[in-house]
């Protein structure tokens, strides 16, 4: 028997349920959530959620947020999470396309680190759509 | 009778058709503040799991020094008013600009605002108060992008020490009939406060430390806030709505009966008249 495994985002409750595994991207690379993980909080980048459960994997695309382990379940908060099918990849390139825009626009300050992140966030919409999606 | 019937009549015609206007208004209005309510209870779960996540840091780690957490002598003070962008709903807007007047009373110079709709912006400009930043054309429909927003730019402001607190004003939820305008300390913050009797539970890792898991954590948490505030505004905007076409359609099915009535009394009054009229005309023939 797997843990109980939360993704909440603030417009839903994402994903509930019982998994076997769950690999999250955090600051410094990819990790693991395993059943009976010491208790532990630390943000995520933006990046995938892969969840496996009954030697089934599901993967969806997820833009930064922070995951807290306890002893009851495991919970994932981010600012938005989307499964492959939910994607709209043409608005997700135009994204792309404005913030690569922005991005050579010889920006400064908190424009430029808006920019990389809207860049970040559509290319890893579309990484996960392009790869998931049947 | 003053009112001739004809005119009584064309009285009657123009307040049905005001009526059929408030009538679809509040139909209208309480569609919205369906799919406003459902937009609530989604958004629910996130705020409290956000909040949980904090008590659960801060218990472990105790009233820390944080940036965000420490209290300052307030001698500047930003407020963060929401209202709507439209009227036609009851003393909703006027409720909310007259709370945060009633805070700010004579202290006029040391408070700048950010606003929430276009009631809230226009009263605050014509009076010359200091406006930070305004959001217009978003009140029925908030987004969590929306709140990200002004909560960053309150969150750089008290980071910055340009201000000493925080406050949002907006209108409380309670039912469809009932709201209530409110205000809430978002910085310091009030409710975010360890809990010094609650015992220990299993300690908990940080990645990469208890610092900056705060970090990212504290302004979350007022982002959610903040958003929870756009949303049970956006519903009780709709339900004041609501409530106040209710009212207008009420008050306009009262006036046309009684029009209705002195329309019936005037027919009646010249038709007596006519009669009397026609019967001294045949007596005078006899």
């Amino acid at each position: 028997m797997g843990f109980k495994l939360e993704v909440v985002t603030p417009d839903r409750a994402f994903f509930s349920d019982e998994v076997d595994m769950v690999i999250l991207r955090g600051i410094d690379g990819d990790f693991a959530v395993l059943k009976d993980r010491a208790p532990f909080i630390t943000p995520l980048s933006i990046g995938q959620i892969r969840i496996k459960k009954d030697n089934k994997e599901m993967v969806a695309a997820m833009s930064g947020g922070y995951v807290s382990v306890t002893k009851e379940k495991t919970t994932v908060v981010t600012d938005s999470a989307e499964w492959p099918e939910e994607i709209d990849v043409e608005r997700a390139e135009e994204a792309k396309k404005r913030a690569e825009k922005r991005l050579n626009g010889n920006k400064e300050g908190i424009d430029l680190l808006r920019a990389e992140l809207a860049f970040r966030r559509a290319a890893n919409r579309l990484e996960v759509a392009k790869k998931y999606k049947d | 009778m003053t009112e001739s019937t004809r005119d009584i009549k064309r009285h009657i015609k123009g307040i049905n058709s005001i009526k059929q206007i408030t009538k679809a208004m509040e139909l209208v209005a309480s569609a919205r503040l369906k799919r406003a309510r459902d937009r609530m209870e989604k958004a629910r779960p996130y705020y409290n799991t956000v909040y949980d996540s904090i008590m659960e840091v801060l218990n472990q780690v105790g009233n820390i020094d944080h940036p965000y957490l420490k209290v300052r002598d307030v001698k500047k003070s930003l407020y963060i008013v929401v209202t709507a962008d439209r009227g036609l709903a009851g003393g909703f807007n006027s409720n909310i600009n007259r709370l945060v007047e009633s805070e700010i009373k004579d202290n006029k110079e040391n408070v700048s605002l950010i606003t929430v709709g276009t009631k809230a912006r226009d009263y605050f400009r014509k009076r010359e108060y200091n406006i930070l930043s305004d959001l217009v054309g978003m009140t029925e429909n908030p987004t969590f992008g929306h709140a990200r927003s002004i909560a960053n730019i309150a969150l750089e402001a008290y980071r910055q020490e340009e201000v000493d607190e925080v406050k949002i004003v907006y209108t409380e939820f309670v039912s469809t009939i009932t709201q209530k305008p409110k205000v809430i300390k978002l910085l310091p913050s009030d409710s975010l406060k360890a809990d010094e009797k609650r015992e220990k539970r299993a300690i908990v890792e940080f990645e990469p430390s208890s610092d900056e898991v705060l970090d990212y954590l504290i302004p979350k948490y007022i982002q959610s806030v903040v958003y929870g505030a756009l949303i049970e505004s956006s519903c009780s905007q709709q339900g004041a709505r609501m409530t106040a076409m209710k009212n207008a359609t009420d008050n306009a099915e009262e006036m046309i009966d009684d029009l209705q009535l002195t329309y019936n009394k005037a027919r009646q009054a010249a038709i007596t008249t006519e009669i009397t009229e026609i019967v001294t005309g045949a007596e005078a023939l006899k």
